[in-house]
């Protein structure tokens, strides 16, 4: 690991500051996978600035009966709140499909969300990787990409997006809110958050260096059978090759629904997390203008199928 | 970690943990791990290094009753923290009650990943208590202590002796002799 200074921020802007003024500066929160990745010298920051402290981590109700989740509260807390569980099923499944109880006890909403790719040679420095080492190559569009992205993609990066708290918090249009350095609030949408890889990979969201997610906001909970389908290599604590995340009306002819492990993003059907119809129409939208490779090419009727199990599955939740 | 990077003077820091009860005041240079400050710097050598990036579990530890992998946290992010590695939670004289069922059941071959097992195990049966859910809980507002929970939410500590069938057997006879 390169050597790196390290500092507890005691305010919201004093944390954001000292990232902003710092182009070698760092925010961590759980440390789960910024610190997997300075070990391997894949992130190498020269200052830490620990925002653990900072009052970031509640979960509080808005005043259209949302929640407003803080930026430090840890995967395993966000899972297991009473009213999550109650009205956001879809997000605690999500959660604890995700990593391990261990992980989950550290890993943030803010961290889960920036977690950076999993593509095998975003991992390895002695492959080319654009994402790692902008203008290198992709060295997955020619290698191993069976675990990448299938749309979304551009022939300068494939990886997918490897959350799956974010596919959770897509299908129930949830924002994220920031807080600038240079002062003022935004408060975005999934899609207005993440970028796409186009030709700058290793650019993956909007944020500037120095702005600080405080929370995620999620509307007023949305009725419905909550289900968040995840199929992977192994049983458990493996990363998903495709998952979806669904929350189907009682009447079963529409819902909203977001798909993970098949693009660079938490990814929709034409860019609404609303849609109707059966599993095969809006598995043909979501995957429109699709580019699979010959190895992962296999996740299109996998999505196709995994939806089409939610949905047996809400009819049969549905009529009982 | 590179070598001259080791030798670089990064001003190092002082931190104070407790650790299985006791104060520990460490000045150490901020790039180390929870798990390299209870290994290297307080000799609690329970504790076990097996991948160093979150994979295994070996690392497991307690940090304020909540289990965490310490390889994957830096020592200076836990100031004023409490810390109970496997040393303390039982001792040979005074076993826990997984310790002495992991003898039971013969829980284990090369005993590597035990440490691990056993803080993790510990922390597996409050969480259910708390009825904190898992990805195989059917109803979310209901958390039953079942084999199958176990599995799961044992799934983050690996054993390559695979000495899981009776891993399981002896977290379920704590939890049935009520003794956790
Ligand atoms: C073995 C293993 C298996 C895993 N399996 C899964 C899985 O199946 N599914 C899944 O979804 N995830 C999985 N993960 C990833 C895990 O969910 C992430 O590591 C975790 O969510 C990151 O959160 P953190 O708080 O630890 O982030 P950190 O490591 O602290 O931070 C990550 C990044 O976010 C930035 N950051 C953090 N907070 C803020 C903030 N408030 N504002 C601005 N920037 C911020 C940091 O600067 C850093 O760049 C796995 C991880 C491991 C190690
Ligand atoms: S797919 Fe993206 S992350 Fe993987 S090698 Fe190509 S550029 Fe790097
Ligand atoms: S050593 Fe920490 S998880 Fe493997
Ligand atoms: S007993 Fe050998 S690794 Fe588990």
């Amino acid at each position: 690991m390169k050597s790196f200074t390290y500092e507890r921020a005691e305010t919201l802007e004093q944390a954001a500051g000292i990232v902003a003024a710092n182009a070698e500066a760092k925010f961590i929160a759980g440390g789960t996978n910024l610190l997997d990745l300075m070990k391997l010298e894949i992130e190498t920051p020269r200052h830490l600035v620990d925002i653990n402290h900072l009052g970031l981590d509640r979960i509080e109700e808005t005043e259209d009966g949302g929640l407003k989740i803080g930026a430090l509260v840890r995967n395993t807390d966000l899972a297991a709140d009473v009213r999550v569980r109650r009205d956001y099923a879809v997000l605690t499944r999500a959660l604890v499909a995700g990593a391990s109880g261990q992980l989950r006890n550290k890993a943030t909403t803010a961290g889960n969300l920036l977690q950076r790719s999993r593509c095998p040679y975003f991992y390895d420095p002695s492959k080319p990787c654009n994402k790692r080492d902008p203008g290198s190559g992709c060295s997955a569009l020619e290698g191993h990409s069976r675990t990448l992205a299938v749309v979304g993609t551009s022939d300068h990066c494939i990886s997918q997006h490897p959350s799956d708290m974010a596919v959770a918090l897509r299908a129930l249009d949830a924002r994220v809110n920031v807080m600038s350095a240079r002062g003022g609030e935004k408060s975005l949408t999934l899609d207005e958050f993440y970028r796409l890889p186009g030709e700058t990979p290793h650019i993956e969201t909007v944020l500037q260096h120095g702005d600080l997610i405080t929370g995620v906001t999620l509307p007023k909970p949305v009725k419905g059978v909550h289900f968040y389908r995840k199929v992977r290599d192994r049983a458990s604590y493996a990363f998903a090759l495709v998952s979806v995340a669904a929350v189907v009306d009682e009447d079963g002819r529409e819902g909203r629904y977001a798909f993970g492990g098949i693009a660079p993003r938490p990814w929709t059907a034409g860019g609404e997390a609303r849609a109707e119809g059966g599993a095969s129409v809006i598995a043909a939208r979501a995957l429109d203008g699709a580019r699979p490779t010959g190895e992962n090419v296999f996740k299109l009727p996998l999505l196709e199928r995994t939806l089409k199990a939610v949905l047996k599955d809400a009819a049969q939740t549905s009529g009982k | 970690m590179n070598s001259e990077d080791t030798a670089s003077a990064t001003p190092r820091m002082s931190v104070t943990l407790t650790v299985n009860g006791k104060d520990e005041h460490l000045t150490i240079d901020p790039r180390v791990t929870l798990l390299d400050a209870l290994r290297d710097h307080l000799g609690l050598t329970g504790t076990k290094k097996g991948c160093d990036h979150g994979q295994c579990g070996a690392c497991t530890v307690h940090v304020n009753g909540r289990r965490i992998n310490s390889c994957l946290t830096l020592a200076v992010m836990h100031e004023g923290e409490d810390v109970t590695t496997i040393e303390g939670l039982g001792t040979p004289e005074h076993m826990h009650a997984l310790q002495q069922a992991f003898v039971e059941r013969d829980a284990f071959q090369c005993g590597y990943c035990t440490p691990g097992q056993i803080c993790s195990a510990a922390a597996v049966i409050e969480e259910i208590e708390a009825g904190i859910p898992s990805h195989v809980t059917p109803d979310l507002g209901d958390v039953q202590f079942s084999d199958e929970e176990v599995r799961e939410r044992m799934s983050g500590n690996l054993c390559r002796c695979a000495a899981y069938p009776n891993i399981i057997a002896a977290i379920r006879d704590v939890r049935e002799g009520g003794k956790a």
